[in-house]
């Protein structure tokens, strides 16, 4: 069992060792390469010739002369000690960028994961238990063209009719302007109030999928022996629902809620931009359209790492929670 | 298709037995049993039909553009602001710089149409190969290929697109497509192979393997067929998530404008001042209307195959119950 952890915790390591290597490498593969046209706008701003480099040099924390092993030592060593280099086209260190931004991405991806997962899974198992019924065929049929919904399209039609036409939410924005960002009442509700439409936008459209999900996970249980036994035994409905049905259906969807967090953490890059909300995909667009390659790495590499812990987290839960998932699978080799 | 019975019938055509049926009517059969049964199991599933109608309307619109049966989209061809169906010269209505409407949604059809299937070719193609391979062979073969496909899906994929269309900047729709999905196998790949695991274990493979036949001919004629209904419900939710995530992307304007795409379309609405007026919603309806009815198209017809492959309802014609589908992967790979 031990070993199970200790090898779980290895790969983690490896896997953000390799992006980032993978984020160094295709620094180099932007076109142009990367530092050609900062170079060219420094030297434009009239900045000696033999500055420039130590600029850039700081910048990322790369020589630019020297060989390229040597670029990608120093790389991986100021990541380790938490530099990311500086933010060309915002003069600020990419690291306190990403602390100020990354809040709100957990924020609204968080609660709206959430959300989607309580709503789907409350949906799903009534319909499960009504199968077949009036309430079963609306709710799916509710569910297959929620589906076919991009959450863009939902985020650009309440962004329309919510904020732009009716006033009732802002367009833009975490907080209100000129509110501190600190524990007080004003804060919060002005972070609610920015934060409603983009949880509910991220929210609705992915709520049908868990829901079908949910549904048919159930069915596949109420079908078990062991539900017609307990049926047999006279447990009342609630324990039957609750104990029986409910923890075997939930259980395949818990590593799927994991991996959905993070997989909507990517997502945030389309949903942050629709409503100009600061966050890490916020960031993350900026940066490409004013070619802040440091910044855009950064960002890169912090969802990223976002999202392996969260894998790695439902992993390692998961074989709490499930006794069947032991130390791996020790299948025989052809 | 049940999978025993279907490996029955293989098995035995491999050994030159049954010589008493010609090549004609062994054709016939397989014909009768592969296609015919499954196209009208699929066509009674009002699902699959309202499915095939909605992508078939989809691509005659594409054969539409291809032809060059309507005008083709560009700027000051009509009058300015013109509403939907408020002059039946230009359905849709036209756009702040008097573009046709339906001209923009018809003239990007065939791209995405080439795009989405494309990506969905690409992502399952290898997610079959790496997910067989890795379930059949097991030992390190497994854990070496799982490890990788681990490692892909550590990597959050609208970003790593997003980065790689910057770095590469990919203008043919097909390569696009698999840009887009570059990294969608390895869930895929995955689920299938827990299913080859167990697959593996069935008699006929066992039987197989004794008798001494190769390894890629057991994968290809035991392992694979059994994997088909997975694999086609699965291709029609990668392509679903390649309009999608192709859409978003040209939303946001980080892929090159080459082609005409619904998310341009969008983007110029978003970004033209269709917000602020009611003047102006059928700028933004049009291009999304477009994209729910191929993704509601795309979806209806997934869940009808898979109703089609799926045993339990299967049944209902013949008797006996096995699930091979697994419904708990449904909410894993959907993501946006």
């Amino acid at each position: 069992m031990v070993n199970y952890y200790v090898r779980r915790t290895a790969r983690v390591f490896a896997t953000i060792f390799m992006v980032a290597s993978l984020t160094f490498g295709l620094i180099r593969l932007l076109p142009g390469g990367p530092y050609t046209l900062l170079r060219t706008r420094l030297l434009r701003q009239g900045v000696p010739a033999a500055e420039v480099d130590a600029r850039i040099a700081n910048l990322q924390n790369i020589r630019p002369d020297a060989p390229i092993w040597e670029q990608y030592i120093d790389y991986m060593i100021a990541l380790a000690q938490g530099n990311l280099g500086m933010s060309i086209s915002l003069n600020e260190p990419v690291v306190s960028i990403l602390a100020k931004s990354a809040p709100w991405t957990v924020f609204v991806v968080l609660v709206s994961t959430i959300l989607v997962f309580v709503i789907g899974i409350f949906l799903g198992s009534l319909q499960a238990y009504w199968e077949g019924s009036r309430f079963d065929q609306v709710f799916s049929g509710i569910s297959i063209s929620l589906m076919s919904v991009p959450f863009y399209v939902v985020a650009v039609l309440a962004l329309y009719i919510f904020a732009y036409q009716l006033n009732w939410f802002p367009t833009a924005g975490t907080v209100g302007r000129g509110i501190e960002p600190q524990l007080s009442v004003a804060f919060v509700l002005s972070a609610l109030e920015h934060g409603v439409l983009p949880i509910f936008s991220y929210t609705l459209g992915a709520i049908g999928g868990q829901a079908l999900a949910m549904r048919g996970n159930s069915i596949q249980v109420l079908g078990n022996d062991y539900v017609q036994v307990a049926r047999l035994r006279g447990l009342s409905d609630r324990r039957i629902a609750t104990r029986y049905v409910a923890r075997n259906a939930i259980l395949p969807m818990y590593t799927g809620f994991l991996l959905l967090l993070g997989f909507r953490l990517g997502g945030t890059v389309i949903l942050e931009q629709i409503f100009s909300y600061t966050g890490l995909g916020y960031y993350l667009i900026s940066a490409l359209n004013t070619n802040d390659y440091p910044l855009m790495m950064g960002t890169f590499l912090v969802i990223t790492v976002a999202l392996v812990l969260g894998v790695y987290v439902a992993d390692l839960t998961y074989s709490k929670i499930d006794p069947r998932i032991s130390a791996g699978g020790s299948d025989e080799a052809y | 298709m049940k999978p025993t019975e279907t490996e029955g019938v293989d098995w035995r055509s491999e050994s030159t037995a049954a010589p008493e049926l010609t090549t004609r009517e062994r054709l016939r059969e397989t014909y009768d049993e592969q296609i015919r049964t499954p196209l009208f199991v699929a066509w009674a599933d009002w699902r699959t039909r309202f499915g095939f109608l909605i992508l078939g309307g989809y691509l005659l619109m594409a054969l539409v553009a291809v032809f060059g049966l309507w005008r083709e989209p560009s700027t000051s061809q009509a009058p300015r602001y013109l509403m939907a169906f408020e002059n039946m010269q230009y359905p849709l209505g036209t756009t702040a710089s008097g573009t046709d409407l339906a001209a923009l949604i018809i003239h990007s059809t065939p791209e995405i149409l080439l795009m989405i299937t494309a990506g969905a070719v690409w992502a399952t193609a290898v997610a079959v190969v790496i997910g067989t391979v890795a379930g059949y062979k097991g030992g390190r073969v497994d854990n070496a290929l799982m490890s990788f496909s681990d490692l892909v899906m550590a990597i959050p994929g609208l970003p790593l697109v997003i980065i790689l269309a910057v770095t590469f900047s990919p203008e043919n729709p097909i390569l696009l497509g698999i840009v887009i999905n570059i990294s969608y196998w390895a869930g895929l790949g995955r689920s299938l192979r827990s299913q080859v695991l167990t697959i593996r274990e069935n008699d006929y493979v066992e039987a197989s393997r004794t008798m001494g036949v190769s390894t890629p001919k057991i994968i290809l004629k035991d392992i694979i067929p059994n994997l088909m209904p997975y694999v086609t419900v699965n291709f029609v939710f990668a392509a679903r998530y390649v309009m999608f995530a192709s859409v978003g992307l040209y939303f946001l304007g980080v892929l090159p404008y080459s082609t005409q795409n619904w998310g341009v379309t969008l983007n110029f609405a978003y970004s033209g001042g269709a917000l602020f007026s009611w003047d102006a919603a059928h700028w933004l309806l049009a291009p999304m209307v477009a994209i729910m009815g191929l993704s509601l198209g795309l979806i209806l017809l997934g869940q009808g195959l898979d109703r089609v492959f799926n045993p339990r309802v299967r049944t209902r014609m013949t008797g006996k119950s096995e699930s091979t589908v697994d419904e708990d992967d449904a909410g894993i790979t959907e993501v946006l």
